[in-house]
């Protein structure tokens, strides 16, 4: 059977059971369809809430950042798993006690104010779509790759999928297929992880691996791997580029960003009681950490069979780059997307991959009769590629494949659930439409759901920049705007509606201004994306933890001069600080 | 908080909070970032000690983390007569 034949089979059984679980788990009410009727089993809800929070950064991209950056990768390790910590402790209990359905919801409520409702629910659209549009990216990759289809067509079956589960089933549905979604994407990740782990250390644990010492060498895979890049003119694998406080700040936005991040902050809505949302929090890192761990040896394994296959001799001789025609098939194939781009510099046939931004290389490479880097390699591709490169089975290759869409579908379905929430039960039903019943609420929200699929499906055929990076400013987005005044909600009595809504368009404003000032969406940016250029050094993707500091520097002053909120809103506080009494979470 | 026993509650809640959020900002900021060049001079298997604990050990520490918490938050519920169960 031909690759091809076989991952068709694998990624067509795999979608063939997430709708069969759909199906059987149609939501016939709000309650189902918004948080599963509260009633999912905390291991359950676990996996569920891996499948939900590993996007297809998570899956596709990090390794392979982690494998170009080395230490700086770090940063997404730390900052997406830390962040879950952050919200485990300190909000998930309380959201789930306060039992409503939506982020906006709780805002709205705790700050007596509509007009906080309404921030609310303008930060959760652009930090959902920003996040939605590196799922779509994802898909498209893993589409155009395996499926050997046009980027078009196979974005508008992972669409239709997509639309199928999380439209007909809701929440409910969701749950259970992203389940599914987990038990695909772990075993598709650790399968290929475990075999290169044993092919080039003997040790089947990739996280052992990682530390191992080479067999028949004398030396750790990390120290070999520092010396064939150091050699090649690039940066040691375990320096860093990044200053220390950039690498702070980055660590700090993606984690205050994973606490806010709405799709996440949901999932402890379909836990039936407050120490449950506890135990659904471990379950979910533990499930998480699977992979997480899995990762920097992925990354550090991936890139030293990278260089052993580009550089297989001495760089003294010339023979000892590899020849292009003689260059392996998954060169060929990923030639043809565009994320891998071979160039001839020095016209010798042969493939020089090497740092030629440094300059204290500069001198040897010329003695080689090198004439510049030839090779491009898209990080995005590394994981999807490494079974490739490793020379493993064609089923682990198409089972890669089946993980890459399962992790990026089940993400994208959880965004596009919570925004079609926030427009049919925020914007509709709770601020401009009151006298909305429940059946015509259900039937706004598959409407607003199918709207957002469209515009993703839009942003995926036209994908601004990598995956993990455009995922890195939701994360800063939401960590500059929502989670403090979550944040604030809970551990504030004091906090009122001016303070919170004031925090949450600073922090807003002023991360999205640098974002767009230094990156440039839909326009040409303002000033270079140098670190001599960033203020105080920060670089965009961490400028969500000052945004962050700004936004409770503003609520803090602007709650001191304006009135203190009502009793009301004070007991309700004091009650979501008690566990006990938390019913089934409701619509009003 | 007018019922003195929910405010000793909340006190034993917010302290648990930050042991938790000690041993988080130890093992990520301090392990992973702060601290990694000094650590480096360790190492944990076969890794350089901070370059380990920002790839692998700070992951680990946030499990132990919330496993503690988890069963830490349950006690003090119980304790003090407010547990869901």
């Amino acid at each position: 059977m031909t690759l091809q034949t076989l991952t068709y089979l694998v990624v067509g059984a795999s979608f063939a059971l997430y709708i069969a679980i759909a199906l059987r788990t149609r939501a016939a009410s709000t309650g189902d369809f918004y948080v599963a009727g509260g009633g999912v089993h905390p291991i359950a809800n676990g996996m569920a809430t891996a499948a939900d929070w590993m996007s297809a950064a998570s899956f596709i991209s990090m390794a392979g950042l982690i494998a170009f950056l080395g230490y700086d990768g770090s940063v997404y390790l730390m900052g997406w798993t830390g962040g879950y910590v952050l919200l485990a402790l300190l909000l998930a209990p309380y959201l789930r006690k306060f039992g409503k359905f939506t982020v906006p919801d709780f805002i709205g409520d705790r700050y007596d104010s509509s007009a906080a409702r309404l921030v609310a629910v303008l930060c959760l659209i652009f930090v959902s779509f920003t996040y939605v549009a590196g799922q779509m990216r994802g898909v498209g990759i893993v589409f155009s790759r395996f499926l050997e289809v046009d980027l078009g067509v196979g974005l508008v079956i992972g669409m239709a999928i997509v639309f199928f589960y999380a439209v007909l089933g809701g929440m409910k549905g969701i749950t259970y297929t992203q389940v599914a979604q987990y038990c695909v994407l772990i075993t598709a990740y650790t399968v290929p992880a475990i075999f290169i782990a044993l092919q080039v250390t003997g040790t089947p644990v990739p996280q052992l691996a990682f530390g191992a010492t080479l067999p028949g060498e004398s030396i750790t895979v990390l120290e070999k791997l520092d010396g064939v890049v150091t050699e090649l003119g690039f940066r040691a694998y375990t320096d860093g580029a990044k200053s220390t406080l950039d690498v702070f700040c980055v660590t700090a936005a993606l984690m205050a960003g994973t606490a806010g991040l709405p799709h996440v902050i949901v999932r402890f809505f379909t836990v039936p009681k407050v120490s449950d949302a506890r135990r659904s929090a471990f379950w979910a890192l533990a499930f998480i950490a699977v992979l997480y761990t899995t990762a920097p040896a992925v990354g550090a394994l991936a890139r030293l069979n990278l260089h052993a296959t580009l550089q297989p001799g001495p760089m003294t001789e010339p023979a000892g780059s590899l020849a292009y025609a003689e260059r392996p098939g998954w060169m060929k194939t990923w030639e043809a997307t565009g994320l891998l781009r071979f160039e001839d510099k020095n016209g010798d046939g042969r493939i020089q991959y090497y740092g030629d931004a440094n300059p204290a290389f500069a001198a040897q490479a010329e003695a080689y009769g090198w004439a510049g880097n030839e090779l491009t390699v898209d990080p995005d591709i590394l994981v999807l590629a490494n079974p490739e490169i490793a020379q493993l089975p064609d089923w682990v290759i198409a089972l890669i494949a089946a993980g890459g869409i399962a992790a990026a579908l089940s993400t994208a379905a959880g965004l596009l659930l919570v925004i079609s929430s926030a427009v049919s039960h925020d914007l509709l039903r709770r601020t401009f439409v009151p006298e909305l019943t429940d059946k015509q609420e259900l039937r706004a929200g598959r409407l607003a759901a199918a709207g957002a699929i469209l515009l993703a499906g839009y942003l995926g055929y036209n994908p601004p920049g990598f995956v993990a990076q455009v995922v890195a400013f939701a994360f800063g987005l939401a960590a500059a705007s929502l989670f403090p005044a979550l944040l604030l909600g809970i551990f504030s009595l004091r906090m009122n509606a001016a303070g919170a809504i004031s925090g949450m368009l600073t922090g807003l404003l002023f991360t999205l201004g640098y974002i767009v000032a230094f990156k440039g969406v839909f326009m040409a940016p303002l000033f270079p994306n140098t670190a001599d250029a960033w203020l105080l050094g920060i670089s965009p993707e961490g400028i969500g933890a000052l945004g962050m500091v700004l936004n409770f520097a503003v609520a803090f002053t602007v709650s001191a001069f304006t009135a203190p909120p009502s009793p009301a809103t004070r007991a309700l506080v004091e009650n979501l600080r008690i566990p006990r009494g938390a019913g089934d979470a409701k619509a009003h | 908080m007018h019922d003195p026993s929910h405010r000793a509650y909340w006190r034993a809640n917010l302290a648990l909070i930050a042991r938790c959020l000690g041993l988080w900002f130890l093992a990520s900021f301090g392990g992973g970032i702060l601290f990694r060049e000094a650590l480096d001079a360790f190492t944990v298997l076969g890794v350089p000690a901070g370059f380990w604990f920002a790839q692998q050990g700070a992951i680990w520490v946030f499990l132990a983390v919330l496993a503690y918490y988890g069963w830490a938050s349950h006690r003090l519920d119980q304790k003090f007569d407010v547990d869901d169960d």
